[in-house]
């Protein structure tokens, strides 16, 4: 097995890992950061360092390992957070996104970047770093040599779990009278000054003398050789870096050196195994290492503050596994078929008569419930909240706001709701499209809020839930609203065919139009027209629609239903003709036989249905889906009350089969969409039934109406009913 | 359009020699490329879909798989159009694809040289040379080659949806 089949492993899990660290990133409270958070942060950023070293992705690796030093001071209190650190931190987690991305398609990572952000990394080690030194320094009774020991007196602790297991001997060189030689191999002349600045900083720097090539620093100080390693490195790679004890120049070899081995034999472990070995390693046996420099130091309360964490790091080992999902679907197919070969045998027991077989129904009865259970199980691991998608949303929002000069806070309203995986990725572009284009255009600044008497902070709600078998999720802005008369002027100069008796409904979905845009001025967040309707076919792409509703001064809400694709439906199968079909349940709201009295015809060959006081339009099964022996007897047939897109009407149908649960097979997986059809799925004879799309089917009737008809009245007729039904619902 | 006939026979000469399974559809002798071939079964369980050409006679259920049937009795025009125990599917597998199509039998498999394939003369309308591998010449009988990827990708068969451009 070669080492590449673990590539894609590391990505993801990479990828999760940094998904993680952005979370909590976002999370911090920079006045009173959560140690647990950055403890977090830091250990993704250490899992992460530890694969890329790995597999040899050198970039990825060194950003990390600078990336994890300053999180590491973070963590430890010595580098007070500020906002724009944070940002400084999102901005190296974008990048090792980059990187990572990079790798994945098998790219060299952008050199140029990747020097930028080091540089960037560096200056903060430097400045702040320093910072947090000098301000720790007033507490401590010895200030020189104590308050410099302070800070790099843990930074090194996963490692020195790892060193202290696997070789002692490297701790106790740094507990000798606190003399050493610190050499920097091929460093430049102007890092070699800040560098023997640096280490100035850290303990009392004797003589330094040498060339390019090997620069020897003799120093005292009580700090261990590990933390000079660590601060080194925010300047210099590990292997420029050779610590050893003055005098012994032939003996056990410079531990920096020893150091930078033993961490890469950390790496070189699997990488989700490092943390938890080293958390080991550290909590059942304290290394020599920290053990000398708890002696050497005037706080050795820092010692028992690492075992909490070091076990916090062994609880939050995932309990999750990664399967591609094509197993995954394998798995569904093959309960699918499970499900239709117990249906068989079923309706083979059904027929059997007689008690001898009493045991034998018991059995079918149980077999039924598990497979059921066992199907719904399968389903659910396709499923993901949509907490998946909404979360990336706090820092779209915070970083829009920012760029706009905007107060807004972002509500995030029922993030368990659950969605196919295959959705959840599509839906993030498009939402983060429309929640783009709801900061920029939708909510106002503050001063022109203030002025409008609305609280100067926007609001803007995500929100997610399930209506039937669908999926609803909505962007609601309590901004300005739409403006109507904007619009309509905006369509016309763009050439777009309107009229000034457009519903508000129709003039909303203009802004769908191709390169459609009323903002002012394009701003580098929005404007330039290009992406509404691209959102629009993305979102139709996914079998969905989009509503738009807004009022003028109290916001507008954009909702975007998606059907739940790859879902076990609850169908009811209803029979048109001899052919079978499948209504989804939900959609159904009662059935009736209808009756002579209250059938009208309509201008023509329409008719409405009269149900309790309200006129439903008709569509008959056979009509828009040729079904030829299908009875067309009104009164022997049976209308099923359908509401689809909030749109009701009657369906007629021959017979009613019965309820039962399908699994939705997709029609386009190896055909392609058709018209009045949503799905298929297979019943328990083994054969396919189509699963009937209740608005499309209704656009369908009516088009081969209009076709069989040019001239039509059915219209003016539609929205009458359609008037009828909202006051009446 | 001669010039894409030659070109793919040339292309089936580089392959050498090539196996084609042999299926009839009426009188005529038909052959694909054996490698696009998943499957043979009878024609049963098929549920029609309304509002599609008739040559698409709907879509049966392949262990789960939703599967399209094509037939191209229909499709190429052929007069006597039944169904018995003798119609067959063949499930082919086109870009990712699982199609059935209908025909008359398969009778063989056959191996043939590239010398043994001739251009494909410009045809009429119903199937346009563009479909065509080329004509396999087996001393007495003419086999026509059919490029199934080019057939049934094609835009007349309306199987896939083209994405809107």
């Amino acid at each position: 097995m070669d080492i590449t089949d673990f590539y894609e492993t590391f990505f993801e899990e990479a990828e999760e890992l940094l998904a993680d660290m952005e979370r909590h990133l976002l999370e911090l409270d920079v006045d009173d950061p959560d140690s647990e958070q950055l403890n977090a942060i830091f250990r993704a950023a250490h899992s992460i360092k530890g694969g890329a070293g790995t597999f040899g992705f050198d970039v990825l690796q060194k950003t990390t390992h600078l990336f994890e030093n300053l999180l590491d001071h973070a963590r430890n209190g010595e580098l007070a957070l500020r906002r724009d650190i944070v940002d400084t931190f999102l901005e190296t987690k974008d990048m090792l996104n980059d990187q990572l991305d990079a790798y994945r398609n098998g790219d060299e990572p952008d050199q140029e970047a990747f020097e930028r952000i080091c540089k960037i990394l560096q200056q903060l080690a430097l400045e702040e770093i320093g910072k947090g030194l000098e301000a720790a320094g007033g507490d401590m009774p010895q200030p020189d040599a104590g308050a410099k020991s302070e800070p790099p007196s843990q930074p090194a602790e996963p490692e020195t779990g790892a060193e202290a297991s696997g070789d002692p001997a490297a701790g106790t060189g740094a507990s000798n009278d606190g003399r050493r030689v610190v050499a920097l191999l091929g460093v430049g002349e102007k890092d070699r000054e800040l560098l023997v600045e640096e280490l100035g900083q850290l303990g009392e720097v004797i003589e330094h003398h040498g060339d390019e090539k090997r620069y020897e620093v003799v120093m005292e100080s009580t700090v261990s050789d590990d933390d000079i390693e660590a601060v080194m490195c925010f300047i210099i790679d590990a292997e420029q870096l050779e610590i050893r004890a003055p005098g012994k120049p032939g003996e056990r070899p410079a531990t920096g050196d020893a150091a930078g081995d033993e961490e890469k034999a950390a790496q070189e472990a699997e990488p989700a195994a490092t943390p938890k070995g080293a958390a080991g390693a550290a909590s059942d046996e304290p290394p020599p290492a920290s053990e000398a420099k708890g002696d050497g130091k005037p706080k050795p309360a820092a010692k028992s503050t690492d075992k909490p964490k070091a076990k916090a790091k062994a609880g939050s080992e995932s309990t999750s596994i990664r399967v591609s999902v094509d197993k995954v679907d394998q798995i569904i197919n093959l309960v699918g078929e499970l499900i239709i070969t117990q249906s068989m045998l079923d309706q083979t027991v059904s027929e059997l008569e007689g008690p001898a077989n009493g045991n034998l129904v018991n059995g079918m009865s149980l077999l039924q419930r598990n497979a059921r259970d066992l199907q719904e199980s399968v389903m659910s691991i396709r499923m993901i909240p949509m907490d998946f998608v909404f979360s990336r949303f706090p820092r779209v929002v915070r970083e829009t706001a920012g760029k706009l000069g905007k107060e807004i806070e972002l509500v995030t309203e029922g993030a368990a709701t659950e969605l196919d995986k295959s959705l959840t990725e599509r839906i993030i572009d498009p939402l983060t499209h429309l929640v783009r284009n709801s900061l920029d255009h939708g909510i106002e600044p503050p001063e022109v809020r203030e002025a409008a008497g609305k609280p100067r902070t926007g609001k803007l709600t995500l929100s997610a839930k399930h209506q039937g078998g669908n999926i609803i999720i909505e962007v609601i802005d309590d901004g300005a609203g739409l403006n109507r008369e904007k619009l309509l002027e905006k369509a016309r100069e763009s050439g777009l065919n309107v009229s000034d008796t457009m519903s508000d409904d129709d003039v909303w979905q203009l802004i769908f139009a191709p390169g459609f845009s009323t903002a002012k001025e394009v701003t580098d967040v929005s404007g330039r027209g290009v992406g509404m309707d691209v959102v629009k076919r993305n979102i139709q792409g996914m079998g969905g629609s989009v509503q738009i509703m807004s009022k003028p001064g109290e916001g507008t809400t954009i909702r975007i239903v998606l059907p739940l694709t790859l879902a076990i439906l609850d169908g009811m199968s209803i029979k048109v003709g001899s052919e079978m079909f499948i209504l989804p349940l939900s959609a159904v709201l009662e059935s009736l036989q209808p009756a002579k009295e209250d059938i009208y015809a309509m201008a023509g060959d329409d008719v409405v249905l009269k149900v309790r006081d309200e006129y439903l339009p008709v569509v008959a099964v056979h009509e828009a889906l040729d079904v030829a022996d299908a009875r067309t007897e009104l009164t022997e047939t049976i209308a099923v009350i359908v509401q689809g897109e909030g749109r009701r009407y009657a369906l007629l149908v021959d017979d009613l089969v019965g309820q039962q649960q399908v699994v939705v097979k997709n029609l386009e997986t190896n055909y392609r969409k058709v018209p009045g059809v949503s799905a298929a799925t297979i019943l328990g004879d083994g054969s396919v039934a189509l699963i009937l799309d209740i608005t499309g089917l209704h656009r369908l009737s009516r088009q081969k109406k209009e076709a069989r008809r040019p001239k039509s009245a059915t219209r003016s007729l539609e929205s009458v009913t359609d008037n009828e039904m909202e006051t009446s619902s | 359009m001669n010039q894409t006939t030659t070109d793919v026979a040339m292309a089936a000469a580089e392959a050498q020699n090539s196996e084609f399974l042999v299926f009839s559809l009426g009188d005529e002798e038909y052959a694909i490329d054996i490698l696009k071939v998943q499957e043979i079964r009878g024609y049963e369980n098929v549920t029609r879909i309304a509002n599609t050409p008739d040559f698409i006679k709907g879509v049966t259920n392949l262990r789960g798989v939703i599967v399209p049937i094509v037939d191209l009795r229909i499709k190429f025009n052929l007069e006597k159009v039944e169904y018995g125990g003798q119609t067959v599917v063949i499930v082919v597998n086109v870009e990712d694809r699982i199609v059935g199509i209908v025909v008359d039998g398969v009778s063989d498999v056959m191996t043939l040289s590239p010398d043994q394939i001739k251009p494909a003369p410009e045809f009429g309308v119903t199937l346009s040379s563009d479909f065509l591998s080329g004509l396999g010449s087996l001393e007495d009988r003419m086999l026509v080659i059919v490029d199934i990827d080019k057939l049934l990708t094609s835009d007349e068969m309306a199987l896939v949806e083209k994405v809107a451009e």
